[in-house]
């Protein structure tokens, strides 16, 4: 309730800046063709722009001053009311956080039982810890309140409430006025003259502008966000355990093992054999496609090919916990009963059944990027290689393929940087044992997954085992990112050889 | 020019092959077959997931309903005779069981089928959500109370899963849920015409249910999820990628700055996407304290993800509009920015919004970055009732209610999982399609 009362009169006043500004675009119009005494011809820049100019002058610095003034005030009124707090008034084991945050729950608190009638407005500033139970008080219009309210806290209360209101006729105040100036130099502005155009037109590029840097910005966004946990992580639990132990086993009692070594082989292991069945069917499909294929077959066997792009992991999550995992079981696990009648293999999670997946998900991505770098490959070489009487596959084998590598293992990177990243596959198909085994029947566990698993449920972002996410996503986008601009740069720098 | 050149064999005919051309011809051969082996893998591996999919989900769309005629006593159900709305809510789910019990004892004796069950395993074979769906029935239509209704009511996920053939007499050995008498009762009233499998159209309407009850679950709700994250990247990812690709295509200077954002742009695209949900979590709800949960924080997450996509597809189309469309609008007066908003936009929207749908999709798809901010693990129960409800409440969205249902114990989850993967592609599809068709019905080649 409270926080309904702080936010309503904002927002009446962010309408209130709104409905300015579309009277500022009709007034403004009017009087540009006023000045033109009707004919728009004589007008620097089109009407409407005049209308433009003059709604941007009224809303954008009221409403850019309106957020500023709504992120300092809260920052304002709490300085200067802990200086009202006594040192004394800091219990043993409290801090001035805390009774800060007790001050503003009774603030609140009053403002509600205002609401609610229980209190006039006069005696909501008024009362005092002498004569009134503030606790009991409160109760009744529904605000529970934790511990008894000292005489110190009801005043910096008081003082906060009054404040947050003074504050408030302030904003409203200078929010409007801005507003008016605005407006009224715009109208001012606006003469036959005057170019418009140019004002609104420079504004909107700044727009634009910020538009692109968005992009900018959330690469910073995920830097900071999780180079500071990283770096609370690495404030409470040793750096050398982190890269160099041999143990993933966190205990949400403390003094866990975290390393990330076992989750790093397990990503790369299931990586590899994710390549192992995507680079072979990808690259002899993408070779099929571009080199022998006729336009019919490629019509079809393309799009059907990059259907498997365009399926959700979740899909491939679930068709391997629930498909190729019960498979690889009965192929390798079972014993007598099993289709190889030996007993290697005992959970449907595995590197292998992660793997198989993730390398199906995979080939399209190989096929179609390679198919790309071999149809660049110019067609000259080819007939070169065909007057010397070479047969198709040795045109293919000694001439595009040479010619096509840096770009083929440019995409085999980028796929790998796939690989590593992929989520949903390995959290239903891989397992959750960390383990640095060779074996690709066993269930073994990965980066992204344990992010998943230390991040959802109960997580307490003061403890190293949560706090220890965010030191495997920094890894994990240093390691994919790596590979993709070692990828890039190949990929481009083969590129422009034949162009 | 007497001498005439010494004739012998040649080593190689037109005719007959050498050992070695043979060879050759056969590594050419094989070299083929390789190829066409690799693509019908591809093939076969497309095949097999996608009648995976159909085999296992299509059962989803069925369920397995009793039939029987209820008697809605009025001394149970409404003992004032007023037929007022609240004092008929006071009666429990509790209130319902004994009238469900009586209806079902009622049916076995007119089916003339001879059981030892006692009531209690008889009500048994009905859903635990049966009661509630009566109790919702009756407070809908409270002019009923007191006559006698037919109400097709939800078996339980085993009867389900013994009529669809998952559950056999030799599975349940040791299931303490059902019992085998129970299912001879089952057989019993599937010959009577009582007990049937028939389209469940809950399951694409109606919310998720706990773990005792898979019959109830449903898709409905986190389908409402989706739809408010997919606005929210809608509104957001669009007006952001056209804007930046206009000034990265048309107004940029070639400088280092803009380097800098286009490798950014290209680099944010392959960017893992848990990645994106540990910056979705560490900024949008532990420093600006947005709600857990809500389909607004999972709409913000996807649309930092969906950007570097749009933009791409979008500078492709601004590209493809020739630079004499520009110089026209120039000759004539226009500015660079009217040129631009005037001539190059609308010739690249077609181009722009089939980037934007395929984006779309993709994000629609997504659910690592949903995981992390906790857009799992709980029952997303009631619909939202209003748009800043829908954003702010939690929910679910499609693929992490999927994943939900593949982490539960019961198998019968599983049937329902990939059910809900057929709904999520039906919806991918349609997106896609529509993609394909607005390209070929605008595209233009210049």
């Amino acid at each position: 309730m409270g926080n309904f009362l702080n936010v309503a009169p904002t927002t009446l006043l962010v309408i209130v800046v709104l409905i300015l500004t579309a009277l500022a675009f009709f007034m403004a119009r009017n009087r540009a063709m006023a000045a033109a005494s009707g004919d728009a011809r004589k007008l620097h820049s089109l009407p409407n722009y005049y209308g433009y100019n003059a709604a941007m002058m009224t809303a954008i610095p009221a409403l850019f001053v309106l957020a500023i003034w709504l992120f300092v005030q809260p920052m304002l009124i709490q300085n200067s009311v802990i200086s009202l707090i006594p040192q004394a008034a800091v219990s043993e084991g409290s801090s001035v956080n805390l009774v800060m945050s007790d001050v503003r729950r009774v603030a609140n608190g009053l403002t509600t039982a205002v609401d609610a009638g229980a209190l006039t407005a006069d005696a909501a500033r008024d009362i005092s810890t002498a004569n009134t139970d503030i606790r009991s008080l409160l109760a009744e219009s529904g605000v529970a309140l934790g511990s008894e309210v000292t005489a110190e806290v009801l005043n910096a209360a008081q003082r906060y409430r009054s404040m947050q209101a003074t504050g408030q006729w302030l904003m409203t105040a200078a929010i409007c006025a801005i507003s008016l100036i605005g407006l009224f130099i715009a109208m001012r502005a606006t003469t036959a003259t005057f170019r418009a155009r140019n004002l609104v037109e420079r504004f909107m590029l700044a727009l634009l502008m910020i538009a692109a840097s968005l992009a900018i910005l959330t690469t910073v966004g995920i830097v900071f966000s999780m180079l500071f946990e990283s770096i609370n992580f690495f404030s409470l639990h040793p750096w050398q355990d982190f890269f160099l132990g041999d143990k993933w086993s966190p205990n949400f009692r403390g003094d866990s093992d975290l390393s990330i070594l076992p989750l790093l082989w397990g990503t790369i292991y299931i990586s590899i054999i994710a390549l192992l069945v995507a680079v072979p069917i990808g690259l002899f499909a993408a070779i099929y496609l571009s080199e022998y294929a006729n336009s019919k077959v490629r019509a079809v066997a393309k799009p059907l090919l990059e259907i498997l792009a365009g399926i959700p992991t979740i899909v491939y999550g679930l068709f391997a916990l629930l498909t190729v995992g019960p498979f690889l079981v009965d192929l390798f696990g079972r014993g007598e009963n099993g289709i190889l009648g030996v007993d290697w293999m005992s959970g449907a999670t595995s590197v292998l059944t992660a793997g198989l997946v993730m390398g199906i998900m995979l080939i399209p991505f190989v096929s179609s990027l390679s198919d790309d770098i071999i149809n660049a490959v110019p067609q000259s070489m080819r007939d070169g290689s065909f007057g010397l009487g070479a047969t198709h596959s040795e045109t293919i084998r000694q001439v595009v393929i040479p010619a096509a590598l840096p770009g083929i293992v440019g995409a085999i990177l980028l796929a790998a940087s796939r690989a590593i990243g992929e989520t949903m596959i390995v959290v239903l198909g891989a397992g959750a044992i960390a383990r640095i085994s060779a074996n690709p029947l066993e269930a073994m566990t990965t980066i992204t997954t344990r992010i998943v698993s230390q991040l959802t449920g109960d997580t307490d972002f003061a403890s190293p085992e949560t706090l220890v996410a965010f030191a495997l996503g920094l890894t994990l986008f240093v390691l994919t990112l790596g590979l993709n601009v070692v990828a890039l740069y190949i990929v481009r720098k083969y590129r422009e050889q034949y162009e | 020019m007497t001498d005439m050149p010494n004739h012998t064999t040649p080593h190689n005919s037109l005719l007959k092959q050498d050992a070695r051309t043979v060879k050759r011809n056969r590594a050419e051969t094989r070299f083929k077959a390789y190829g066409i082996a690799a693509i019908s893998a591809g093939m076969l591996m497309l095949l097999i997931l996608l009648s995976t999919i159909i085999g296992r989900g299509t059962g989803a769309f069925q369920q397995t309903f009793l039939t029987l005629d209820v008697q809605l006593l009025e001394a149970k159900l409404d003992k004032n005779g007023n037929r007022d709305l609240e004092e008929i809510k006071k009666v429990s789910t509790f209130g319902y069981a004994p009238l469900m019990a009586a209806a079902m004892e009622a049916k076995v004796a007119q089916a003339g089928i001879v059981t030892d069950l006692k009531p209690k395993e008889l009500e048994d074979i009905l859903s635990k959500d049966a009661a509630a769906k009566l109790r919702d029935f009756v407070l809908e239509n409270t002019d009923l109370i007191g006559t006698s209704v037919e109400f097709r009511f939800l078996t339980n996920s085993r009867v389900d899963g013994y009529v669809k053939g998952r559950v056999t007499r030799e599975s349940i050995a040791n299931d303490k849920n059902i019992n085998v008498a129970q299912l001879d009762l089952v057989d019993a009233l599937r010959a009577d015409g009582a007990l049937e499998k028939r389209f469940n159209l809950a399951f694409i309407t109606g919310a998720d249910a706990s773990d005792a009850r898979p019959e109830a679950a449903g898709m409905g709700v986190s389908m409402i999820g989706s739809l408010f994250m997919m606005l929210v990247v809608l509104a957001l990812a669009l007006p952001i990628g056209v804007a930046a690709s206009i000034y990265l295509e048309e107004f940029a200077p070639k400088n280092w700055i803009t380097d800098i954002i286009e490798v950014n742009i290209s680099n944010l695209a392959a960017v893992p996407s848990i990645v994106f949900g540990i910056l979705g979590l560490a900024v949008f709800i532990n420093y600006m304290h947005l709600p857990n949960s809500a389909p607004l924080v999972g709409g913000l997450v996807l649309t930092l993800m969906t950007l570097p996509t749009i933009i791409i597809s979008t500078r492709a189309s601004l590209k493809s509009v020739p630079p004499s469309i520009r110089d026209a609008a120039l000759g004539v007066g226009a500015s660079k920015m009217q040129s631009v908003f005037h001539h190059v936009l609308p010739l690249a929207a077609p181009g722009i919004l089939t980037g934007t749908i395929i984006g779309l999709a993709q994000a629609l798809g997504e659910t690592a970055p949903l995981l992390l901010i906790g857009m799992v693990g709980f029952i997303a129960s009631n619909p939202p009732d209003g748009i800043a409800s829908g954003l702010m409440d939690p929910n679910s969205a499609m693929p992490a209610q999927i994943y939900e249902w593949a982490k539960r114990a019961d198998p019968a989850f599983y049937e329902r999982a990939w059910g809900g993967i057929i709904i999520l592609l039906v919806f991918l599809v349609t997106m896609n399609a529509i993609a394909v068709m607005l390209r070929r019905r605008f595209e233009r080649r210049w």
